[in-house]
């Protein structure tokens, strides 16, 4: 308390000197606020420098004096003589006079607050005397007492020494008597024994026995030499195998259960049975339970076709062969630590030989799982599957059961894919069934043709949401909840290979594929595929390929999100293949078109006979037949293609009456070269024409547009006439037939056309080689032919 | 017949032969006046130079028969006979008419075809649905039916076209009619082999390949090539589509069976290299034997790459459609071409290929 005080009053005397320093020449004249932060700061400076603590030095002073100046009027270091001295050489009188003045108002106010603070502190220096002294008369009390203390304690001393030497010799009488009753006790247990363990045993306290046992059995072992111990232990080893052999019935019975079995095996290890052996009865006997549960599984799987559905099937393996697993793996490890690596690989094997046959009964049921179009249940099934066996597979690493799972996942992964292919597959080719189906029924009704669009729209939206739901149903196995989607085949592979490659683009391919087929059908004669059917597929690729496929792909791309770095297919490649389908397909169904209105040209020309045909009155049938034929081919083109372009000089409206006058003029043309007498001359001109008229691609490769398909169509339809007239023989009048009927194609073709020229460049061709294979070319009239036409 | 290679084709009413002479390039040609009608089909006897067949529309009142004759052209037009041809101011010579092969019985002859590598006795004809072996006798003066088969089924069967094998001892005869092409063994007159709808549409043209005995190949208005085994006729050996239009003749090199030439309505002849069926080894094995005796082996590669057929040339001579098409029987690097505007064009096989070939 002493030492408290002294400071308490250092502390009291540097607050009283605060006020009197901190006032100097520099005061401020902000006032008292302003300062008192400042002089508080000095005070602490004050105090601290009293106990010689340096920041204070640096803290407590204003910057820019130096703490040596013996100027400083508050500095420690304040020299008056110096001060006075300068002040006397520095200052004028006025200042002089001026500091003198503001010393004595200092010194005064400075006195006052010294006064004051004594004042107001006396009370407190009087009361601290008073206990100071008081303090000392207490002191001197005590000085006594405890010299009184010291002295009884050397008494007690002497006394308890005094009665530790007289009862020296009977505590160690004590001792030895204590060690004698101990021995006796643990002879007694000993004898007692062979007793209590039978009693034990027949009680079924095996733990109590064990207990026992292990506890008698190191003294028993170092004993034997003497007979009594030799006899007990005789009697205990008999009675501990009959022990033995129970706990082995009971852990061979297996019904109680694996915690009890354990425990059974426990004690069977406390009683020093060899582990070797009881890790393989114990693995046996695991082994015998967890068939069971396989049996089970088993017989759920069952031929019968109510089998629970794959998620309960999941379930029950999971709980059932799972979860025996697990605890037949930790009760092992827990009892058969110390076998080391050996042990651990028995077990490993054990795990290995019945995981395999539950997955082997998985698959099989997953397998019957394969034909249903339900992703959600299975993925849910496989998700608990694979969750289940994450346990065993941290516990038994070795086994690898964590990896055959995955794997077996990825592989119904891929089975899925596949599946949801050839889904899509069957889609496609049903809607095509369908299509053939609307195609054809209308026409047995005997309506107009259906509504091709609508069809297509049809099909393509159909094929689509099948799109749209592969994805979804595929998109569930990386989801982010199920325990699987985020091994390293699933983040991958999966998305980009198996998704986007194998599902995606590989629907598309052989979406090109099975269209294409249709072109190569061995029903070149147009019987196997309606041609409206090739004018909708190429139609369906022509969208795939502007807009379907990029939407399509990247749709999946955003849902599955390709971390992969593996190549995919780019969209332009799909899109070239969907577009040479597009194109195959719609060349196909010029040549399948043109071939029908050929076959019915060329039985037309074949079959009559022209020599002795009749002066035309008409045009024939099938001219009229081609034209309508050619309307309904436009007609259905113009139902999913564009109309395209014509040459400029076609567009007009009014053209048909141009045509017609152009056409009679091209009669014209080749009228006078009639004549018998110049049959060199037509040659001679045809040739000429020829010259200066492109060559006519027949079959050459179509654009997407109606005019680009029905010129090809009428192409390769004239072209067959033209052949097949070369072919005949003309009389008189079947050359003027012949004439007839080209002006009447001349007038209802050339719509169709993209250059009509073209037209009539082979119409003109057709009637010049009528003449040429007619003996006795007289030709018809242009107008009597005009008016025929009109007429027909 | 040196250098020269003739060519014979008939226009109405007229057959020109044209002399070709290699070394001068000059062509030269002889007209035969055919009073009988507009000629549809000729073909020459391989026995003796001087003899040919024709089949020719009979002017009659209001039908229209073709009938089949054989002919023998004056000695001195023979080709090869070297006469002083002066032939637009020479007179039109006229053909001896040795025998016609009666078919009033049987209707329209599209075709006649002589026994290859024969005496000049044989001749099939094929008439409407029949096919008809005659024996020619007395020098050709008198021509017997031998043997006949016909076509059954229904509709009008029609041959078109038909050619007679090369191969085994000139005892097969391929026909066409519609899409179907049938083998037949003129022994027995019956049918051997029959491929059904060989082509989409109609068969135009049949040729034999003159080195390998099974090989034969088709042309159609399908605008297709294909060459048959006809050991196994489910699927043609190979397909080639390179015409735009109906392809109206199809013919072997008669040497070098790798060369096959083709012409075609949309006026264009196409010769192709089918080195993958033909008779002669890829890679000349011989010669890589020879040399790798004589040299370390060499490494394998080279002589292993598989052949290519490829299109060698395409002809655009023509204006009009190629109705003929014919390898000389002279220079078997030199063949003809006939379109419907009476133009003819020889052409040679590029050098380069010919070079190939031959070393």
């Amino acid at each position: 308390p002493a030492s408290r005080l002294w400071a308490a009053v250092g502390a009291m005397a540097a607050a009283a000197a605060g006020p009197g320093t901190g006032s100097g020449p520099g005061d401020s004249p902000e006032g008292p606020e302003a300062e008192a932060p400042e002089r508080r700061r000095k005070a602490h400076g004050m105090l601290k420098l009293y106990y010689g603590l340096s920041e204070g030095e640096t803290a407590g002073r204003p910057p820019g004096s130096d703490p040596l100046d013996p100027t400083d009027l508050n500095g420690a270091h304040f020299d008056p003589e110096v001060y006075l001295d300068k002040l006397r050489r520095e200052c004028p009188l006025a200042q002089l006079m001026d500091s003198e003045t503001d010393m004595v108002r200092q010194i005064r106010a400075l006195d006052s607050d010294m006064q004051t603070l004594v004042y107001e502190n006396y009370n407190k220096f009087i009361s601290a005397t008073d206990t100071i002294r008081k303090m000392k008369n207490d002191f001197r009390k005590m000085e006594d007492e405890m010299d009184r203390l010291a002295t009884n304690m050397a008494v007690i001393t002497d006394f308890s020494a005094r009665i530790s030497a007289t009862l020296q010799d009977r505590h160690e009488r004590i001792t030895k008597l204590a060690g004698v009753h101990a021995l006796l006790r643990k002879l007694q247990f000993l004898f007692e024994l062979p007793s209590r363990l039978t009693k034990c045993v027949e009680l079924g306290a095996y733990g109590q026995a064990v207990r026992y046992q292990g506890r008698a059995r190191a003294v028993l072992q170092q004993y034997q030499h003497l007979p009594s111990f030799r006899a007990i232990q005789d009697d205990c080893q008999v009675i501990t195998a009959r022990l033995a052999q129970q706990l082995r019935q009971r852990f061979r019975e297996g019904g109680s259960g694996a915690p009890e079995q354990a425990e059974c095996v426990e004690l069977l290890l406390a009683l020093g049975e060899p582990a070797e052996e009881l890790c393989d009865e114990f693995l046996a006997h695991a082994r015998g339970r967890l068939e069971a549960e396989l049996q089970s599984l088993e017989a759920e799987l069952g031929p019968s076709p109510p089998a629970p559905d794959v998620l309960e099937f999941t379930d029950l393996g999971g709980s059932g062969f799972v979860g025996g697993l697990c605890q037949v793996a930790s009760a092992y490890q827990e009892l058969f630590a110390a076998q080391g690596p050996a042990g651990a690989e028995k077990l490993a094997a054990f795990a290995r030989e019945l995981g395999g046959r539950y997955f082997a009964l998985v698959e099989r049921r997953l397998a019957q799982e394969q034909g249903s179009g339900d992703n959600s249940l299975l993925v849910r099934a496989l998700d608990r599957f694979h969750r289940r066996l994450r346990a065993p597979g941290a516990l038994l690493a070795a086994a690898g059961l964590a990896e055959a799972a995955t794997e077996i996942v990825e592989r119904v992964a891929r089975e899925r894919l596949g599946h949801h292919l050839q889904g899509l597959r069957a889609a496609f080719l049903g809607c095509l069934t369908d299509v053939r189906q609307a195609l054809a029924a209308p026409r047995l009704a005997g309506k107009e043709g259906p509504g091709l669009a609508e069809l297509l729209a049809n099909v393509a939206s159909s094929i689509l949401s099948h799109i749209k739901a592969s994805l979804a149903a595929v998109h569930l196995f990386t989801a982010k909840e199920v325990s699987f989607s985020n091994k390293p085949y699933f983040r991958g592979e999966f998305c980009s290979q198996g998704v986007r490659e194998g599902l995606i683009v590989g629907f598309i391919r052989s979406m090109c594929q099975t269209a294409q087929s249709f072109c190569d059908s061995p029903g070149e004669k147009g019987g196997a595929t309606p041609p409206a059917l090739l004018l909708l597929l190429s139609r369906l690729c022509l969208d795939y390929e502007t807009a379907t496929i990029s939407y399509i792909l990247t749709l999946t791309d955003e849902q599955f999100l390709v971390q992969d770095q593996s190549p995919v297919t780019p969209v332009s490649t799909l899109c070239a293949e969907a577009r040479e389908t597009a194109r195959r397909l719609l060349t196909h169904y010029v040549k399948v078109q043109g071939l029908v209105i050929s076959q019915m040209l060329r039985k037309s020309v074949e079959t009559r006979d022209w020599l002795s045909t009749l002066e035309p009155r008409n045009v024939r049938a099938v001219m009229k037949r081609v034209v309508e034929d050619t309307t309904a081919i436009d007609v259905q083109v113009g139902l999913l293609y564009e109309e395209g372009v014509r040459k400029a000089q076609s567009s007009d409206s009014s053209k048909r009456t141009f045509s017609v006058y152009s056409s009679s003029r091209q009669q014209g043309r080749y009228a006078p070269s009639y004549t018998p007498s110049a049959p060199m001359d037509t040659n001679l001109l045809s040739n000429i024409q020829k010259l200066f008229s492109e060559r006519i691609d027949v079959f050459s490769p179509v654009e997407f547009n109606k005019v680009s398909v029905l010129t090809g169509i009428i192409k390769i339809s004239l072209k067959t006439l033209l052949e097949c007239v070369r072919l005949r023989t003309f009389g008189r009048f079947g050359l003027q037939q012949v004439q007839v009927d080209c002006h009447f194609l001349q007038l209802y073709l050339w719509r169709f056309v993209a250059d009509e020229e073209l037209v009539h460049l082979l119409l003109d061709e057709v009637v010049a080689s009528a003449a040429l294979r007619c003996p006795d070319p007289v030709p018809m009239e242009p107008s009597v032919v005009e008016v025929i036409c009109e007429r027909g | 017949m040196e250098d020269d290679a003739p060519v014979i084709y008939g226009l109405e009413f007229q057959i020109h032969i044209v002399d070709f002479d290699d070394e001068n390039n000059i062509i030269s040609k002889n007209v035969l006046l055919h009073q009988v009608g507009e000629i549809w089909h000729i073909s020459t006897s391989p026995a003796d130079k001087g003899v040919l067949a024709t089949c020719y529309n009979k002017p009659s009142d209001s039908k229209v028969l073709t009938c089949a004759a054989v002919w023998r052209m004056p000695k001195e037009l023979e080709p090869g006979g070297h006469e002083s041809p002066d032939d637009s101011t020479s007179p039109a010579h006229t053909l001896e008419l040795l025998c016609h092969l009666d078919n009033t019985a049987h209707g329209s002859m599209a075709c006649v075809a002589w026994e290859p590598a024969g005496d000049g006795k044989k001749v099939i004809s094929l008439a409407d649905s029949h096919i008809l072996l005659w024996d020619l006798q007395e020098s050709s003066s008198q021509a017997v039916l031998a043997s006949s088969a016909s076509l059954e089924g229904k509709g009008q069967l029609k041959f078109t076209s038909g050619r007679w094998s090369p191969h085994h001892t000139g005892t097969q005869v391929a026909t066409a009619n519609d899409t179907t092409i049938r083998g037949w063994d003129t022994r027995s007159m019956s049918q051997i082999y029959c491929i059904e709808n060989a082509h989409g549409q109609l068969v135009r043209d049949l040729d034999f390949n003159p080195n390998k005995q099974y090989y034969l190949a088709s042309c159609g208005d399908d605008c297709k090539v294909k060459f048959w085994d006809t050991r196994n006729v489910a699927e043609p050996v190979k397909t080639l589509e390179q015409h735009s239009h109906w392809v109206w003749n199809v013919r072997y090199n008669h040497s070098h069976d790798q060369l096959v030439l083709t012409g075609s309505s949309d006026s264009r002849v196409i010769l192709s290299n089918m080195v993958s069926i033909s008779s002669e080894p890829f890679g000349h094995l011989v010669d890589d034997d020879d040399l790798s005796d004589q040299e370390e082996r060499r490494p394998e590669g080279k002589s292993q790459e598989p052949p290519q057929d490829s299109v060698i040339a395409t002809y655009e001579e023509h204006e009009d459609s190629v109705y003929a098409v014919d390898w000389s029987s002279a220079d078997p690097w030199l063949f003809a071409s006939l379109s419907y505007d009476g133009r003819l064009v020889i052409n040679r096989v590029p050098r380069a290929l010919k070079y190939h070939i031959l070393l």
